[in-house]
């Protein structure tokens, strides 16, 4: 870790004019730490966010949606009521990410932010295309845990749980900069590493994430969300499907299937989404939609497993959304 | 073999399992031992379940770890480590960090230790510094004020570095014309634990073997006629995984070098054997090295001797005049602190109508890095009663850190394959799995806790494999563990009474986390009547008598004998002291439940009482371990347990669940049978890691290892926590005055083949290599599926 001067900023302009080429922001400081440790950042300047007032609470209810503040921690998140009851998907999310300890400190601003977790990104002794070299390592190399979707120039998985179910649920991310606020959609949030390979959304160099919104969800319909892990403690998902299924009488008249530890961005389904349209859900239609899921996945050498275990989790998933569970 | 000139009396023994039947026998044993201790049944303090003395002072953080030691001065170090593989050093230029703020001293290593090194030297490569072969090789260490300003100064050491072909594949490394990770033969001395291969072997390319037999001598039998006798022969081919060594305490040392000679804290597993290593490195006489390890964050056989880190720090110290700890790095200690081997086994094992073996054929390559070691026979040579066994193993040479000795050396491995086998012959003639070991293992110990151990886990419910309906299928699985008794014969203690009453034993035998600090206490209170709190427990201090290493499950079998000894010389002293007084001679004495009186009975007085009757202010006895009691032929006992595993397999997932652990196991005489239970639950633990979980990952392209890391590198935690139960037996032999055994490495070796097993019966489906992660799961359960559509 290299040595840098630390600012506490009580407000988001006084972070914003604190932001510059090498300053970094840290809310939770549990992904920041883990660069910083392993050299990959080297700030002159870490801008402590974490006690900006207004940005950690969690607003609204079934009915307006929710505004959730980027320093709301993933354990508040996990048991908040209203989330728990009617966001599921997100409560699930949050309350399945890392360990208890990593919860109480990670933010939900920190969790969509990550970097993600490529063991050859993660390491200083590879200086891959992600980090300004020539070579995606996990091409041709040690790729069992990477994408099977969208993986030809970087193969890295997005590695925020809550993007996974923001996605899904439709939410969007209020930004703000220095010209003012904007609001961008989670799912055009992310981007993919052939827009820019050196990052894995579209927050500008001068921006912060204010706000999380969640839209409210239509009458009858339900989110669901899984992670399946090598183990269950302190590990990442090997995949992970946030679901969101609306009805109108028994048929499905819109699905939202996103998958996690698929794609470098939180991957939408699309395909799956229309085959359930007009069907009720069940065994024959979940595994359809499954399967449909998995069309145009292009594996790599070592992680053509992830297809079977992904139409697993995507059939229960959305059985589980349609109430089987 | 007792020592001839010493004078020596006859005593019987019980001996057999507690609860079954006991048979008696006599030995000659040395006149100065104590009698026989009789069952534990009958004891007050020893085979009481003791909570661990210093358990409070661990759990407030009071107890000083090496890695809390702070001394004046003290500098901190860092290793400049090879970032390639495979290289020649063309130069190193330090000049840049001894300029760098913070630094009192930089050092280029000379002389690597822990690994292999070419036997005839002049057939090593030139080159003015070791040749770097493994990614992660300590290259040179940095000491300054701060571990920052170390840091920061470790990234200036500049090494050029002429990069050579390397191989980290143990398969490829196997091919001819593979770059070859030695130039000619290489051998690779063992430790204390275990580990290391047999010197002198054929070498050819990176291959080192086969070897026949093994360590407890050569091959049995003539397993040709052993084949063509059986009437069904079982073949399996198994591939393990290479496991690093994760205690929560890195290796690492603070060296104090001063003109009057070396002091070094160590998170080490044998005192001992860093002090040795220390002299003979630097030139000095052991009395002037001191090595001390109040308390110790873990260790599985890979902390012995000084260890790189250790000579690296004590030449920075005796450099920059000033104490230097040195810590490794999670990274450095995954790279380059010591390994398990791999192990590519094909076993073959015959067997008659009746279950009776015929033969039993092992053929392994492992790779234990650029050392060696791999050897995974054990379970094959010791485990059943059979009258042909023949194994032949090789050591792979790799570009990969070397493996040190790891939890049962071989053990897993070797039982991940035989116990796996010996179900699917059972499986043949159509034989219970536990029926036919009660056929082929004539050992008491295992007959017993196969016996307990079904009746806890309710064995007789057991379905038929792959009888669940639903995609999360259950099973129940078994496997037997081997270990052996290894007696460490330096290990001495020496005990004290004060005149005020108290009690202290002193030896430089070190408590890694097993529990040995309260097993002492116990067997020192059991003799002379006092409670294992009132006894100050002096350990883990070379300026005390001589401790044995810990390693090879020798600490409790050694150590203990020498503490009862001690507490028994120097009761004598006391009871000569208080015998006038009591009116009986010192001989009738009697010390229990706190008071010291005359055995006919009659007078009594506290033991604070006798105490007072001390001439001097204190009194003390040495005593060391004698050899083990026996009839005069050599002793061989084995020790073993017998695990249960019941798992669940999501078969459309691939992820395996164990639920539930019954673990059976013997030790000897326990004596602290709560701390034995506590070794066999991190045993059955790290067993459970080891099947599912944890992997080396190494870079196929690069040589590098993708997940040096405690994220990536997989553990279990707590979700991975099954209910663990815990039988011991108590199975007496009369080895020496306390009789106790050992249980840290068998309480590991069958977890991973009783899971393996379990699963089988869950699904039908075996898994014959580890880790069994959910891609090997589904594409075994895929392969299964592919083959019965074929038939």
């Amino acid at each position: 870790m290299n040595a840098f001067e630390w600012v506490n900023a009580t407000t988001v302009d006084e972070a914003l004019g604190q932001m510059g080429s090498t300053s970094l922001l840290k809310a939770g400081g549990v992904d920041v730490l883990d660069r910083l440790k392993e050299g990959l950042d080297a700030p002159k300047r870490l801008v402590n966010i974490r006690n900006i007032k207004g940005l950690d609470r969690i607003e609204g209810d079934t009915a307006t949606g929710l505004r959730i503040g980027p320093l709301v921690t993933l354990a508040q998140l996990d048991v908040h009521p209203v989330v728990r009851q009617s966001f599921t998907a997100l409560a699930d999310a949050a309350g399945h990410a890392a360990t208890p300890q990593i919860r109480n400190m990670a933010t939900a601003g920190g969790n969509l932010l990550q970097r993600p977790r490529c063991w050859y990104f993660r390491s200083r002794d590879f200086h891959c295309l992600k980090k300004g070299g020539e070579t995606c390592f996990a091409q041709k190399g040690e790729n069992q845990y990477h994408a099977i979707f969208r993986n030809d120039v970087c193969a890295i998985v997005h590695p925020s749980a809550l993007g996974t179910a923001l996605v899904a649920l439709g939410g969007s991310l209020e930004l703000t900069g220095p010209r003012g606020k904007r609001v961008v959609r989670a799912e055009e949030f992310f981007t993919l590493p052939a827009v820019a390979v050196d990052r894995e959304n579209s927050l500008g160099a001068d921006e912060i994430v204010t706000l999380i919104v969640v839209p409210p969800l239509v009458s009858g319909s339900r989110s669901a969300y899984t992670k399946l892990g090598e183990k269950e403690s302190f590990d990442w998902p090997i995949a992970e499907v946030a679901v969101v299924v609306e009805r109108s009488g028994v048929n499905v008249s819109r699905a939202s299937i996103v998958l996690g530890a698929a794609a470098p961005v939180p991957y939408r389904a699309v395909a799956a989404e229309k085959v359930l349209v007009g069907k009720p859900l069940d065994d024959a239609s979940a595994r359809t939609a499954a399967k449909a899921a998995l069309e145009g996945a292009t594996p790599l050498s070592g992680n053509g497993y992830k297809t079977t275990l992904f139409e697993t989790v995507i059939r229960r998933t959305l059985l589980e959304a349609g109430g089987a569970k | 073999m007792q020592d001839a000139t010493k004078p020596t009396r006859k005593e019987k023994f019980k001996v057999g399992i507690a609860g079954g039947s006991m048979t008696e026998v006599e030995y000659e044993i040395p006149a100065s031992e104590p009698p026989v201790l009789p069952p534990n049944a009958e004891l007050s303090v020893i085979g009481k379940r003791t909570p661990r003395l210093d358990g409070r002072l661990k759990v407030t953080g009071a107890a000083r770890y090496t890695a809390d030691v702070k001394l004046p001065g003290m500098l901190h170090g860092r290793v400049v480590g090879a970032t390639v593989p495979h290289a020649r050093i063309r130069s190193i230029d330090v000049s840049a960090a001894e300029k760098a703020p913070g630094v009192r001293a930089v050092y280029v290593h000379e002389r690597l230790m822990g690994s292999a090194v070419v036997s005839d030297k002049t057939k090593e490569l030139s080159s003015n510094y070791p040749i770097v072969r493994y990614a992660g090789q300590p290259i040179a260490a940095v000491a300054a004020t701060t571990p920052q300003a170390a840091e920061d100064a470790a990234k200036l050491v500049k090494i050029d570095y002429e990069v050579l072909p390397f191989v980290v594949d143990a398969d490829d490394a196997r091919k001819p014309g593979a770059p070859l990770v030695f130039p000619a033969p290489a051998d690779m001395a063992g430790t204390a634990g275990g580990g290391g291969g047999p010197a002198g072997v054929p070498q050819t390319g990176n291959v080192r073997g086969p070897v026949k037999g093994g360590m407890f001598g050569p091959p049995r039998g003539d397993v040709g006629k052993g084949f063509t006798e059986a009437d069904v022969v079982v073949e399996g081919e198994f591939r393990t995984q290479v496991q690093t060594h994760c205690p929560l305490e890195t290796h690492g040392v603070v060296a104090d070098w001063k003109a009057d000679g070396l002091t070094v804290y160590a998170s080490t597993q044998g005192t001992s054997s860093v002090r040795d290593e220390l002299a003979e490195v630097f030139g000095l006489p052991k009395t002037q090295v001191r090595v001390i390890t109040e308390f110790m964050g873990g260790g599985f056989g890979a902390k012995f001797g000084a260890g790189n880190e250790g000579v690296l720090a004590t030449h920075l110290s005796k450099k920059a005049g000033a104490p230097v700890k040195l810590m490794l790095d999670r990274r450095t200690e995954h790279l380059s602190a010591g390994n398990r081997p791999s192990s590519h086994q094909i076993l073959r094992v015959g067997a008659k109508k009746d279950g009776s073996l015929t033969a039993i054929h092992l053929l392994n390559y492992g790779t234990a890095g650029v050392g060696t070691g791999a050897g995974a026979g054990g379970p094959a040579q010791n485990m059943y009663d059979c009258p042909a066994v023949m194994t032949e193993e090789a050591d792979v040479f790799v570009n990969a850190g070397p493996a040190a000795a790891f939890r049962a050396p071989g053990h897993p491995q070797g039982c991940f394959a035989l116990e796996q086998v010996i179900d699917e012959v059972a499986e043949k003639l159509n034989i219970d799995p536990l029926a036919l070991r009660d056929k082929i293992d004539s050992n008491e110990a295992r007959r017993t806790e196969r016996r307990l151990g079904a009746e806890r886990v309710g064995w007789s419910k057991r379905k038929a494999p792959g009888s669940d309906a639903g995609p999360v299928k259950r099973g129940l699985g078994v496997a037997q563990s081997v270990w052996y008794r290894f007696t460490d014969m330096d290990s001495s203690c020496e005990v004290r009474i004060t005149r005020d009453g108290s009690v202290e034993l002193l030896s430089g035998v070190q408590d890694i986390g097993g529990g040995i600090r309260t097993a002492l206490a116990q067997v020192v209170a059991e003799e002379l009547g006092l409670k294992a709190s009132d006894i100050t427990i002096r350990i883990g201090d070379t300026a005390f008598p001589n401790g044995p290493a810990s390693g090879g499950s020798v600490t409790t079998n050694s150590i203990t004998p020498a503490a009862r000894n001690a507490a028994y010389l120097v009761k004598m002293q006391l009871a000569a002291l208080v015998a006038t007084d009591l009116g009986v001679p010192a001989a009738d004495v009697l010390m229990r439940a706190g008071k010291v009186e005359a055995k006919t009975g009659g007078k009594s007085m506290t033991f604070r009482q006798a105490a007072k009757h001390l001439k001097t202010e204190q009194i003390s006895s040495l005593a060391t371990r004698s050899p083990n009691y026996s009839d005069g032929k050599r002793v061989f006992d084995k020790y073993g347990g017998v695990q249960f595993v019941e798992v669940s397999v999501d078969t459309e997932t691939g992820v395996i669940h164990v639920d539930r652990v019954v673990a059976v196991h013997d030790c000897g005489r326990p004596i602290n049978p709560l701390g034995v239970e506590s070794q066999v639950n991190g045993g059955v633990l790290q067993g459970i890691s080891y099947a599912l979980y944890e992997n080396r990952q190494l870079d196929r392209n690069t040589g590098l290892m993708v997940n040096p890391n405690l994220e990536q590198y997989k553990i279990l935690g707590s979700k991975e926590t099954p209910v663990i139960e815990t039988i011991i037996i108590e199975e007496y032999r009369g080895r020496s005055s306390t009789d106790a055994g050992g249980i840290g490495e068998p309480a590991t070796v069958p977890t991973a083949a009783a899971i393996a097993n379990a699963v089988y019966n869950a699904t039908g489906v075996r898994m014959r290599e580890i880790p069994m992660t959910p891609a090997r799961v589904l594409a075994a359960l895929a392969a299964a599926r592919k083959e019965g559509a074929r038939t």
